[in-house]
Protein backbone atom coordinates (compact mmCIF):
# COMPACT_ATOMS: atom_id res chain seq x y z
CA UNK A 1 0.00 0.00 0.00
CA UNK A 2 1.30 3.55 -0.81
CA UNK A 3 1.16 6.01 2.16
CA UNK A 4 1.79 9.80 1.74
CA UNK A 5 3.43 11.52 4.95
CA UNK A 6 4.68 15.75 5.24
CA UNK A 7 8.44 15.62 5.90
CA UNK A 8 8.96 18.84 8.50
CA UNK A 9 10.40 20.85 5.71
CA UNK A 10 6.83 20.73 3.75
CA UNK A 11 7.28 18.15 1.51
CA UNK A 12 4.98 15.50 1.15
CA UNK A 13 6.76 11.69 0.77
CA UNK A 14 5.65 8.66 0.10
CA UNK A 15 6.07 5.19 2.07
CA UNK A 16 5.45 1.98 1.44
CA UNK A 17 2.87 0.25 4.02
CA UNK A 18 2.21 -3.74 4.21
CA UNK A 19 0.30 -5.75 7.44
CA UNK A 20 -2.91 -5.32 9.05
CA UNK A 21 -4.56 -2.44 10.13
CA UNK A 22 -3.84 -3.13 14.00
CA UNK A 23 -1.56 -4.16 16.33
CA UNK A 24 2.37 -2.82 16.72
CA UNK A 25 3.51 -1.10 13.74
CA UNK A 26 7.14 -1.00 13.12
CA UNK A 27 8.71 1.77 11.23
CA UNK A 28 11.61 0.33 8.60
CA UNK A 29 14.28 2.97 8.18
CA UNK A 30 16.32 1.73 5.52
CA UNK A 31 19.93 1.51 4.64
CA UNK A 32 22.03 5.05 3.11
CA UNK A 33 23.35 5.75 0.05
CA UNK A 34 25.39 3.05 -1.88
CA UNK A 35 24.07 0.15 0.51
CA UNK A 36 20.31 1.62 0.27
CA UNK A 37 20.00 0.47 -3.29
CA UNK A 38 21.53 -2.81 -2.74
CA UNK A 39 19.78 -3.89 0.44
CA UNK A 40 15.90 -2.30 -1.08
CA UNK A 41 14.48 -5.63 -1.77
CA UNK A 42 15.75 -7.07 1.56
CA UNK A 43 13.72 -4.45 3.34
CA UNK A 44 10.52 -5.15 1.16
CA UNK A 45 10.85 -8.91 1.99
CA UNK A 46 11.39 -8.45 5.65
CA UNK A 47 8.32 -6.18 5.37
CA UNK A 48 6.21 -9.07 3.47
CA UNK A 49 7.58 -11.56 5.70
CA UNK A 50 6.49 -9.55 8.71
CA UNK A 51 2.91 -9.22 7.30
CA UNK A 52 3.14 -13.17 7.20
CA UNK A 53 3.43 -12.88 11.04
CA UNK A 54 0.52 -10.47 11.12
CA UNK A 55 2.61 -7.42 11.98
CA UNK A 56 2.50 -3.79 10.36
CA UNK A 57 5.46 -2.23 8.65
CA UNK A 58 5.88 1.04 7.05
CA UNK A 59 8.98 2.22 5.44
CA UNK A 60 9.25 5.94 4.70
CA UNK A 61 11.24 7.97 2.14
CA UNK A 62 14.07 9.59 3.97
CA UNK A 63 13.80 13.35 2.30
CA UNK A 64 16.14 13.95 -0.48
CA UNK A 65 15.90 9.85 -1.17
CA UNK A 66 13.80 7.82 -3.99
CA UNK A 67 11.04 9.56 -5.07
CA UNK A 68 11.71 12.91 -2.54
CA UNK A 69 11.37 16.35 -4.34
CA UNK A 70 13.58 17.37 -1.58
CA UNK A 71 17.67 17.83 -2.69
CA UNK A 72 19.67 15.25 -1.06
CA UNK A 73 22.75 17.84 -0.59
CA UNK A 74 20.16 19.89 1.79
CA UNK A 75 19.75 16.91 4.20
CA UNK A 76 22.08 15.92 6.86
CA UNK A 77 21.52 13.26 9.56
CA UNK A 78 19.81 16.23 11.71
CA UNK A 79 17.28 16.26 8.92
CA UNK A 80 16.70 12.73 8.71
CA UNK A 81 16.87 11.80 12.62
CA UNK A 82 13.71 15.07 12.61
CA UNK A 83 12.07 13.69 9.47
CA UNK A 84 12.42 9.32 10.97
CA UNK A 85 10.33 11.20 14.26
CA UNK A 86 8.18 12.99 12.19
CA UNK A 87 7.35 9.95 10.04
CA UNK A 88 6.85 7.36 13.51
CA UNK A 89 4.80 9.94 14.76
CA UNK A 90 2.64 10.75 11.51
CA UNK A 91 2.20 6.98 9.96
CA UNK A 92 1.61 6.03 13.90
CA UNK A 93 4.63 3.55 14.41
CA UNK A 94 4.87 1.81 17.68
CA UNK A 95 8.46 0.17 16.93
CA UNK A 96 11.08 0.51 14.52
CA UNK A 97 13.49 -1.81 12.51
CA UNK A 98 16.61 0.27 11.83
CA UNK A 99 18.91 -1.56 9.01
CA UNK A 100 22.21 -0.56 8.68
CA UNK A 101 23.18 3.04 9.28
CA UNK A 102 19.41 4.01 9.66
CA UNK A 103 20.40 3.35 13.33
CA UNK A 104 21.71 6.83 13.39
CA UNK A 105 18.83 8.15 13.13
CA UNK A 106 16.09 6.04 14.69
CA UNK A 107 12.99 7.79 16.79
CA UNK A 108 13.13 7.69 20.41
CA UNK A 109 10.98 4.38 20.48
CA UNK A 110 11.44 0.41 21.25
CA UNK A 111 12.91 -2.24 18.44
CA UNK A 112 15.70 -3.36 16.16
CA UNK A 113 18.98 -2.30 15.04
CA UNK A 114 19.72 -4.35 12.39
CA UNK A 115 23.34 -4.44 11.99
CA UNK A 116 23.75 -1.02 12.55
CA UNK A 117 27.07 1.00 10.73
CA UNK A 118 28.22 4.24 12.53
CA UNK A 119 27.88 7.71 10.50
CA UNK A 120 31.62 7.60 10.58
CA UNK A 121 32.19 4.34 8.75
CA UNK A 122 29.61 4.74 6.21
CA UNK A 123 31.35 7.84 4.93
CA UNK A 124 34.85 5.76 5.70
CA UNK A 125 33.43 3.32 3.05
CA UNK A 126 32.35 6.10 0.61
CA UNK A 127 35.89 7.91 0.66
CA UNK A 128 37.52 5.21 0.04
CA UNK A 129 35.55 4.15 -2.98
CA UNK A 130 36.00 8.29 -4.46
CA UNK A 131 40.28 7.29 -3.59
CA UNK A 132 40.00 4.28 -4.89
CA UNK A 133 38.21 5.30 -8.51
CA UNK A 134 40.08 8.54 -8.25
CA UNK A 135 43.40 6.55 -8.42
CA UNK A 136 41.83 4.41 -10.83
CA UNK A 137 41.64 7.62 -13.45
CA UNK A 138 45.05 9.00 -12.86
CA UNK A 139 44.23 11.57 -9.94
CA UNK A 140 45.76 11.58 -6.56
CA UNK A 141 42.92 12.28 -3.85
CA UNK A 142 43.40 12.03 0.37
CA UNK A 143 40.74 11.36 2.83
CA UNK A 144 42.22 14.14 4.97
CA UNK A 145 41.73 16.48 1.97
CA UNK A 146 38.34 15.27 0.74
CA UNK A 147 36.97 15.69 4.23
CA UNK A 148 37.72 19.59 4.60
CA UNK A 149 36.41 20.16 1.11
CA UNK A 150 33.37 18.40 2.06
CA UNK A 151 32.84 20.11 5.30
CA UNK A 152 33.00 23.35 3.35
CA UNK A 153 31.22 22.78 0.19
CA UNK A 154 29.54 19.30 0.30
CA UNK A 155 30.92 16.39 -1.82
CA UNK A 156 29.84 13.60 -4.49
CA UNK A 157 30.34 10.64 -3.26
CA UNK A 158 29.58 7.24 -5.26
CA UNK A 159 27.33 8.84 -7.09
CA UNK A 160 25.80 11.22 -3.73
CA UNK A 161 25.46 14.79 -3.58
CA UNK A 162 25.87 15.05 0.11
CA UNK A 163 25.74 18.55 1.54
CA UNK A 164 28.34 20.48 3.61
CA UNK A 165 26.35 19.70 7.08
CA UNK A 166 25.67 16.20 6.16
CA UNK A 167 29.62 15.40 5.46
CA UNK A 168 30.34 17.54 8.71
CA UNK A 169 27.88 15.07 10.75
CA UNK A 170 28.94 12.20 9.01
CA UNK A 171 32.49 12.73 10.15
CA UNK A 172 31.92 12.27 13.89
CA UNK A 173 28.93 10.18 14.03
CA UNK A 174 29.29 7.22 16.43
CA UNK A 175 26.33 4.68 17.15
CA UNK A 176 24.12 6.76 19.80
CA UNK A 177 24.74 4.73 22.86
CA UNK A 178 21.24 5.49 24.48
CA UNK A 179 19.18 3.39 22.13
CA UNK A 180 16.36 1.72 23.00
CA UNK A 181 17.08 -0.61 19.88
CA UNK A 182 18.44 -4.40 20.29
CA UNK A 183 21.12 -5.04 17.86
CA UNK A 184 20.88 -8.01 15.47
CA UNK A 185 24.13 -9.09 14.02
CA UNK A 186 24.36 -10.29 10.22
CA UNK A 187 25.46 -13.84 12.15
CA UNK A 188 22.12 -14.52 13.29
CA UNK A 189 21.06 -14.02 10.14
CA UNK A 190 23.07 -17.06 8.46
CA UNK A 191 25.29 -15.82 5.04
CA UNK A 192 26.67 -12.40 4.55
CA UNK A 193 25.27 -9.01 4.40
CA UNK A 194 23.65 -8.15 1.43
CA UNK A 195 25.18 -4.79 1.32
CA UNK A 196 28.21 -6.53 0.10
CA UNK A 197 27.37 -7.84 -3.01
CA UNK A 198 28.77 -6.02 -5.81
CA UNK A 199 24.98 -6.08 -7.47
CA UNK A 200 22.00 -5.92 -5.42
CA UNK A 201 20.90 -9.75 -4.65
CA UNK A 202 18.30 -11.11 -2.79
CA UNK A 203 18.49 -14.12 0.15
CA UNK A 204 15.23 -15.24 0.77
CA UNK A 205 16.56 -17.15 4.02
CA UNK A 206 17.62 -13.78 5.44
CA UNK A 207 14.64 -11.65 5.27
CA UNK A 208 12.63 -14.80 6.85
CA UNK A 209 14.95 -14.87 9.44
CA UNK A 210 15.15 -11.20 10.69
CA UNK A 211 11.24 -10.99 10.28
CA UNK A 212 10.95 -14.64 12.62
CA UNK A 213 13.21 -12.39 14.88
CA UNK A 214 11.11 -9.83 15.55
CA UNK A 215 8.03 -11.94 15.45
CA UNK A 216 9.26 -13.74 18.39
CA UNK A 217 10.35 -10.78 20.10
CA UNK A 218 6.65 -9.26 19.70
CA UNK A 219 5.45 -12.18 21.22
CA UNK A 220 7.08 -12.32 24.77
CA UNK B 1 55.03 -21.44 -10.94
CA UNK B 2 53.40 -18.34 -11.13
CA UNK B 3 50.21 -19.86 -11.54
CA UNK B 4 49.88 -21.55 -7.93
CA UNK B 5 50.27 -19.76 -4.37
CA UNK B 6 53.84 -20.08 -2.45
CA UNK B 7 53.24 -22.49 0.14
CA UNK B 8 51.83 -21.06 3.01
CA UNK B 9 52.29 -21.24 7.12
CA UNK B 10 49.20 -22.30 9.17
CA UNK B 11 48.32 -18.63 10.17
CA UNK B 12 48.60 -17.60 6.36
CA UNK B 13 46.44 -20.46 5.54
CA UNK B 14 43.77 -19.01 7.42
CA UNK B 15 44.31 -15.92 6.29
CA UNK B 16 43.89 -17.35 2.77
CA UNK B 17 40.45 -18.86 3.88
CA UNK B 18 39.33 -15.45 5.10
CA UNK B 19 40.01 -13.98 2.21
CA UNK B 20 38.24 -16.07 0.06
CA UNK B 21 35.32 -16.26 2.21
CA UNK B 22 35.37 -12.38 1.78
CA UNK B 23 35.66 -12.58 -1.91
CA UNK B 24 32.99 -15.48 -2.29
CA UNK B 25 30.07 -12.62 -0.35
CA UNK B 26 31.23 -9.84 -2.78
CA UNK B 27 31.24 -11.26 -6.03
CA UNK B 28 28.63 -13.66 -4.97
CA UNK B 29 29.92 -16.48 -6.15
CA UNK B 30 30.04 -20.37 -4.61
CA UNK B 31 32.61 -21.92 -2.66
CA UNK B 32 34.15 -24.22 -5.32
CA UNK B 33 34.44 -20.97 -8.09
CA UNK B 34 36.05 -18.78 -5.18
CA UNK B 35 38.69 -22.23 -3.85
CA UNK B 36 39.46 -22.55 -7.34
CA UNK B 37 41.24 -18.50 -7.00
CA UNK B 38 45.04 -19.18 -7.99
CA UNK B 39 47.92 -15.83 -7.54
CA UNK B 40 47.07 -15.01 -10.88
CA UNK B 41 42.71 -14.69 -10.57
CA UNK B 42 42.32 -11.18 -12.11
CA UNK B 43 39.89 -8.96 -9.42
CA UNK B 44 40.15 -5.33 -10.16
CA UNK B 45 40.18 -4.43 -13.07
CA UNK B 46 39.25 -7.64 -14.85
CA UNK B 47 35.89 -8.15 -13.25
CA UNK B 48 33.64 -5.54 -14.75
CA UNK B 49 31.13 -5.15 -11.28
CA UNK B 50 33.67 -5.04 -9.28
CA UNK B 51 34.15 -1.25 -9.11
CA UNK B 52 35.33 0.72 -6.74
CA UNK B 53 32.29 1.06 -4.20
CA UNK B 54 32.27 -2.95 -4.09
CA UNK B 55 36.72 -2.76 -3.70
CA UNK B 56 35.99 -0.30 -0.96
CA UNK B 57 33.47 -2.60 0.76
CA UNK B 58 35.62 -5.42 0.12
CA UNK B 59 38.67 -3.89 1.87
CA UNK B 60 35.93 -2.57 5.12
CA UNK B 61 34.99 -6.22 5.59
CA UNK B 62 38.53 -7.57 4.95
CA UNK B 63 39.28 -4.99 7.85
CA UNK B 64 37.02 -6.29 10.00
CA UNK B 65 37.36 -10.15 9.26
CA UNK B 66 41.02 -9.64 9.62
CA UNK B 67 41.67 -7.39 12.71
CA UNK B 68 43.80 -4.90 10.07
CA UNK B 69 43.80 -1.60 9.16
CA UNK B 70 44.73 -0.36 5.31
CA UNK B 71 45.32 3.00 4.95
CA UNK B 72 43.97 4.71 1.72
CA UNK B 73 47.79 5.04 -0.01
CA UNK B 74 48.61 1.47 0.14
CA UNK B 75 45.56 0.66 -2.25
CA UNK B 76 47.22 0.24 -5.34
CA UNK B 77 46.60 -1.54 -8.61
CA UNK B 78 48.98 -3.88 -8.05
CA UNK B 79 47.50 -5.08 -4.80
CA UNK B 80 43.74 -5.66 -5.95
CA UNK B 81 44.89 -6.75 -9.61
CA UNK B 82 44.92 -10.53 -8.87
CA UNK B 83 44.15 -12.60 -6.17
CA UNK B 84 47.70 -13.31 -5.45
CA UNK B 85 48.61 -9.81 -5.07
CA UNK B 86 45.80 -9.09 -2.53
CA UNK B 87 46.72 -12.07 -0.57
CA UNK B 88 50.52 -11.31 -0.39
CA UNK B 89 49.38 -7.67 0.71
CA UNK B 90 47.59 -8.70 3.29
CA UNK B 91 49.07 -11.45 4.84
CA UNK B 92 51.97 -8.75 4.96
CA UNK B 93 49.22 -6.50 6.80
CA UNK B 94 48.52 -9.43 9.43
CA UNK B 95 51.74 -9.98 10.11
CA UNK B 96 52.44 -6.29 10.97
CA UNK B 97 49.16 -5.99 13.44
Amino acid sequence: MLLTWQEPGGSEEYALGFGPNDGPKILMLPAWFDESNKLRHFTIEVMRALADHGLASVLPDLPGCNESREPLEAQSMASWTVAAREAAETLDCSHVLAIRAGANIAPDLPGWAYAPLAGKTALRGLLRARVISSKEAGREEKREDLIELGMAEGLELAGHRLGSKMISQLVYAELPVETQLAEIKQTELGGAGLWLRMEPDHDEAQSAALAARIARDLRQ
Amino acid sequence: MADHLPALRDDDTETDLILREVLKDVLGLDAERVAAFDAETGLFGHLPELDSMAVAGLLTEVEDRLDILIEDDEVDGEMLETYGGLLAFVIAKKSEA
